[in-house]
């Protein structure tokens, strides 16, 4: 008996253990990039372009970039990834192709971000001649974020019950009316969740918009939609590594990443929110 | 004089290359309640769901044969499926109110076939909640959820649903086996009430209940039909031993 309780004890600890280090190194982080990064945070920094070679101002043109690539992004990848995924799982039957399918979708989600980079610098940059801007880099990552926008929208309209579709088919509604009134109701929080999240992580990649339009230093806005421009990750890139006054800039690059942790966070909450306030909506 | 409603002819059903059902031919009267009884598994969910086509949905099923409803072959190629499936009603073994307002539940089957009067959705939603003996239990609360009432009431909920489309059959796939007794009762009576206005058809687990409600009974195994004549014969002095092994209990 006492041996049992004491295995017990040993197994939750270590269990324990485990949530405690995730906690740790996340706190470590994020209070390296708070203390170091708070102190430049002005409204002026968020509101100014860079000047001096980039050793003082601000960073307004690369929040405005990210901000603009991550919109294109979300305009590509939300339509075409709801579809896809309405599309596999309600119309699409169980066959070899369609497997086929799902599997590539499923490797794609782990293609390195790089190759993603490379394939937009082609398709997009060259091919279709959009030129290295922001419309091929929020292209580039909108393909990177698919695969995951379809599979989490198709998980939330697998947990649809099929009762609500058989329950509407038998009164005699066509399947797209069953689809868009007794299935989409209760999978969006779910599908714009997942999707939010990827698009969360497609705001903080640097490697799919090196080559496809991000600059290193342009201190004006974007004139349209086909201007290279800067963006928060590729910024802290060069700021943390590439600049010619590395220990210089340094408060620069960490008010950098807190700007984009915010951001990113920012994100997240907002699909919390938005799923929140569906599901009340729904169960009122 | 006793009119038929539908009349199922050679019918065969497949699961890929499974047969289900095996040259079924019967004639269910109007008006009447028919019940269908059976061991697990031989067959007859999957003959009440031949009659609104909801089988179409199964990957790899395939029917052949006639189920004529009215004078038309509902397999046939130029019939509308919704068409048939707002004729034939269905409520099914676990009760699935959608997760809305108790009045978007009856109204739902009305606002997917295009009706657009107010008024008229009123009206309907009302009336087929009173036919379905719920309508004093619900109506100071048409706009809570439907998931907040109890399991017996979810059930009859449904049948409103179902009712409000007017359909002419109503197919009933094990309806009270989820129900406490007082529930299953209650569903019973309403039962009773609802065949003086539509034809219906019951699959059910409970040979008792079979002989309380049904007017004719059926008897399936295997995916034959082995025996169907009227309730009190059946369960009296049916003409196959293995229908009176069955119903005496000696194999289940």
């Amino acid at each position: 008996m006492k041996i049992k309780q004491f295995k017990e004890m040993v197994g939750f600890g270590i269990l324990r253990l485990c949530v405690g280090m995730v906690i740790f190194i996340l706190v470590i982080i994020l209070y390296d990039i708070i203390s170091k990064g708070i102190g430049i945070i002005s409204w002026k920094f968020l509101t100014a372009m860079p000047k001096n070679g980039m050793t003082e101002g601000g960073i307004f043109p690369a929040i405005v970039g990210t901000v603009l690539t991550t919109a294109i992004t979300a305009l590509l990848a939300i339509p075409l990834g709801m579809g896809c995924a309405i599309y596999l799982n309600e119309y699409a039957k169980d066959t070899l192709i369609t497997r086929l399918i799902r599997m590539a979708i499923r490797n794609l989600a782990g293609v390195p971000s790089i190759v993603y980079g490379l394939f937009g610098v082609i398709l997009f940059v060259e091919t279709l001649n959009f030129g290295t801007c922001i419309l091929s880099a929020g292209l580039t990552l909108g393909l990177m974020t698919l695969p995951w926008t379809i599979t989490a929208s198709e998980e939330a309209l697998k947990n649809v019950p099929n009762s609500y579709r058989e329950g509407a088919l038998a009164l005699g509604a066509t399947k797209w009316q069953s689809i868009k009134t007794n299935v989409l109701p209760y999978a969006i929080p779910g599908m714009l969740t997942g999707t939010i999240l990827g698009l969360s992580r497609a705001a903080g990649e640097t490697a799919p918009i090196l080559f496809t339009g991000a600059a290193f230093y342009l201190p004006f806005l974007p004139k349209s939609l086909f201007s290279q421009f800067m963006a928060l990750p590729y910024h802290l890139y060069i700021m943390s590594t590439q600049h010619h006054a590395i220990s210089k800039v340094r408060p620069i690059a960490y008010g950098t990443a807190l700007v984009l942790i915010a951001l990113v966070f920012a994100m997240n909450l907002f699909a919390v929110i938005i799923r929140y306030r569906l599901r009340k909506v729904r169960m009122e | 004089m006793e009119n038929v409603k539908i009349r199922v002819g050679d019918f065969n059903f497949y699961y890929g290359k499974a047969q289900v059902l095996k040259n079924i031919s019967i004639d269910i009267v109007e008006n009447k309640v028919t019940g269908i009884i059976g061991p697990s598994g031989c067959g007859k969910s999957t003959f009440l769901r031949s009659i609104n086509r909801m089988n179409d949905t199964i990957i790899g099923a395939r029917a052949q044969g006639r189920i004529i409803i009215d004078g038309r072959n509902i397999y046939d190629e130029d019939v509308d499926v919704v068409e048939i499936r707002r004729k034939v009603g269905m409520v099914f073994q676990k009760s699935n109110p959608f997760p809305k307002t108790i009045f978007d539940n009856v109204a739902y089957g009305l606002m997917v076939n295009g009706v657009k009067d107010k008024y008229y959705i009123q009206d309907r939603v009302e009336k087929s909640l009173r036919d379905a003996a719920i309508w004093d239990e619900v109506k100071d609360r048409l706009n809570k959820n439907a998931f907040e009432l109890s399991g017996g009431q979810q059930q009859r909920l449904c049948i409103a649903r179902a009712l409000a489309v007017e359909p002419q059959i109503i197919l009933m796939d094990e309806p009270a086996s989820a129900l406490d007794p007082t529930a299953t009762l209650k569903i019973e009576e309403l039962i009773q009430e609802l065949k003086k206005k539509y034809t219906i058809i019951i699959v059910t687990h409970n040979m008792q209940q079979a002989a309380r409600i049904s007017d004719f009974t059926v008897f399936f195994m295997l995916g034959e039909l082995i025996e169907y004549n009227i309730t009190n014969i059946i369960f009296t002095k049916p003409a196959k031993k293995i229908t009176e092994d069955y119903i005496t209990g000696r194999f289940g």
